[in-house]
């Protein structure tokens, strides 16, 4: 140890300690992803935060511009790869408020269905993974039981497990068979509330999950609106703010539920107002399944959507319909839109700009963790560097969808 | 227009775009409304002004989104589109500036500290300077990356590509050497098929002796 002098204190002529940095990421467990983050610390106490995102980003925006708008809509399920289906709803909305087009009935109470259920499933990927980086385990794997359920019914919807592809413009890809209905509305009245509320039992009035989250990362309602917060995020801060209630798409102003929303906006708040979306999502669903009419499930409109396979035998005009759709694909009026959507994580928007071509001239996707994550620095600061984990656990970030 | 779509419902308030015109003044370069969409365009220097009233007076106070978008035949180029949303009101706002290559757009992380990272990206992906915000460097792209991506005349595959290297023992970066070329199907025209040559068809030109 020769040669090595610390500095000494003018004053008081001890050592004086300087900050230090340090990486979080980009390989870390809490992270959820691929986030690093350069952190500079006094002592255990967080004096600055700043995320290098970008690490996941592929140029899913560019990619979208040379495709045409329905090969555009599978990358959407890679964006937020924990909620596919809520990612697809921004952008067929967006598509079909371009074309004017109208969605039957029976494809709209679909979309919200399997809308909700995608809820669930991230919620349930949110909330275990948050508990878990606070330090408990049990929940977690109690809570991707849930998840799993979840996956087997989107398999059973469209056949992928994750990566749906389900939602067309215009309505859904295929009808669901009266038997997964079924299984949904029994799933809905036992298994997801046992299992859920007995998660939750574990966690909600547990010492330690309140030591960790109450009264971490205060957030007012004038930061939340200032730092473009959205979701789970502004409704903890005590913001009723939720755009299925105020703007609604598709048949969400049919159906009864209530907005929950925090009182202090600290990370229990925020983790609170999802278990009770789960609640919430579970009566939209129930709903939505006792009042689905019947009746067919995309728009009948053959320049946008394609004809049956059988009328295909028969119909000339079927096959050429379906012969230019999938080769030409269709042609979209000039204009630009912005459509948000009440995605698991927040306001998820698409601004599609179309030049009356058969490709987006520009599509800009709004991702939720793009915003929240800006606000980690001042989140963070003056909290113990454990506290990031509970913070990030509780901003619910994705990073295909925050990277793009 | 009906409206036939189910997109989120909301509607803007009575007389909106007259309102909106006798508060911007000649801030404003049009005022349109089209695809239930409100779509104001802002003098370039004027921008944070103009947007500053819309926050204020306005009470849009939610920056959602900036977006940038490439026209390269403009002789402005790009558009910067700002996404306003009122939680008071229930409406949505899009604001858009334009601006070329050099010419900056002032900052409104005055106005939302939000815009930072939004204003940082859309310098990353078109390369529009924005002048007054203090922390302005890349967010998305590779550090030491060169070149603006979302650019329309930047190429789909870009110009670099990384590889781990066995014998280096680290990340290399070398020149795009795709195996198959990027195939662009002439979808427009799917009669006179592809304006380039089939592989195969090349030997046909002049190749029979």
């Amino acid at each position: 140890m020769t040669g090595l002098t610390l500095e000494q204190s003018p004053t008081t002529g001890d050592e004086v300690i300087t900050n230090y940095t340090i990486n979080f990421g980009p390989q870390h467990p809490a992270a959820h992803g691929v986030l690093r983050m350069v952190t500079e610390l006094d002592g255990e106490i967080i004096e600055r935060v700043d995320p290098h995102i970008g690490l996941l980003h592929r140029g899913t925006e560019k990619l979208i511009e040379h495709k045409t708008f329905l090969q555009a809509l599978p990358y959407f399920d890679r964006l937020d790869y924990c909620s596919p289906l809520g990612m697809e709803h921004s952008y067929v909305l967006a598509v079909e408020k371009l074309l004017n087009l109208e969605v039957p009935l029976r494809a709209q109470y679909l979309r919200v269905l399997f809308a909700e259920l995608t809820r669930i499933c991230n919620h349930m990927l949110n909330i275990g993974s948050h508990v878990m980086d606070v330090g408990a385990m049990t929940p977690n794997l109690w809570l991707f039981e849930i998840r799993e359920d979840c996956l087997n019914f989107f398999e059973r919807a469209s056949g992928a497990r994750m990566h749906s592809a389900w939602f067309r413009p215009g309505g859904v890809a295929r009808d669901v068979p009266q038997a997964l209905l079924d299984d949904l509305a029994i799933w809905l009245d036992h298994r997801l509330p046992e299992l859920f509320e007995d998660a939750m039992s574990l966690v909600l009035d547990n010492r330690i999950f309140k030591q960790r989250n109450v009264d971490i990362a205060v957030v007012s309602k004038e930061d939340a609106l200032a730092w473009g917060f959205s979701g789970p995020m502004i409704r903890g801060s005590g913001i009723a703010w939720d755009i299925r209630k105020a703007q609604p798409y598709d048949v969400y102003d049919r159906v009864e539920f209530d907005v929950p929303v925090g009182t202090s906006g600290d990370c229990y708040d925020r983790m609170m107002v999802r278990v009770e979306e789960v609640r919430q999502s579970a009566k939209i669903m129930k709903q939505c399944l006792r009042d689905m009419p019947q009746g067919p499930v995309t728009s009948e409109d053959r320049k946008v959507s394609p004809p049956k396979r059988a009328e295909m035998k028969s119909s000339m005009e079927s096959l050429i319909h379906h012969f230019k759709l999938y080769t030409e694909g269709f042609h979209v009026p000039a204009g630009e839109v912005y459509v948000a959507t009440e995605s698991p994580k927040g306001e998820f928007g698409v601004y599609l700009v179309s030049d009356g071509g058969n490709k987006p001239y520009r599509c800009k996707i709004r991702p939720t963790a793009f915003s929240h994550l800006q606000a980690m620095d001042f989140m963070s600061k003056g909290h113990m560097l454990p506290d990031i984990t509970a913070i990030l656990g509780a901003m619910d970030i994705v990073f295909g969808e925050c990277d793009r | 227009m009906t409206v036939l779509h189910s997109a989120p419902r909301y509607v803007a308030a009575e007389g909106l775009v007259e309102a909106l015109a006798a508060s911007l003044g000649d801030k404003a370069v049009s005022i349109v409304e089209a695809h239930g969409e409100v779509i104001v365009t802002l003098v370039r220097e004027q921008a944070e002004a103009g947007l500053r009233i819309l926050r204020d007076a306005h009470e849009y106070q939610q920056l959602m989104e900036i977006a940038g978008v490439d026209y390269p035949d403009r002789a402005e180029r790009f558009e910067v589109v700002y996404c306003l949303l009122s939680v008071t009101r229930n409406h949505r706002l899009i604001v858009k500036v334009s601006t070329d290559e050099a010419t900056p757009v002032p900052t409104v992380t005055t106005l939302w500290p939000v815009a930072g990272w939004l204003e940082r990206e859309v310098f990353d992906m078109y390369g529009v300077v924005f002048a007054g915000n203090l922390d302005l460097r890349r967010i998305l792209t590779d550090y030491g990356f060169e070149g603006h991506p979302f650019r329309k005349d930047f190429p789909l595959t870009g110009y670099q590509e990384l590889r781990y290297s066995n014998e280096l023992q680290r990340v290399v970066y070398e020149p795009v050497k795709l195996a198959q070329d990027l195939r662009q199907f002439d979808f427009m025209s799917p009669w006179e098929g592809a304006d380039y040559v089939l592989p195969g068809d090349e030997k046909a030109e002049g190749g029979a002796k």
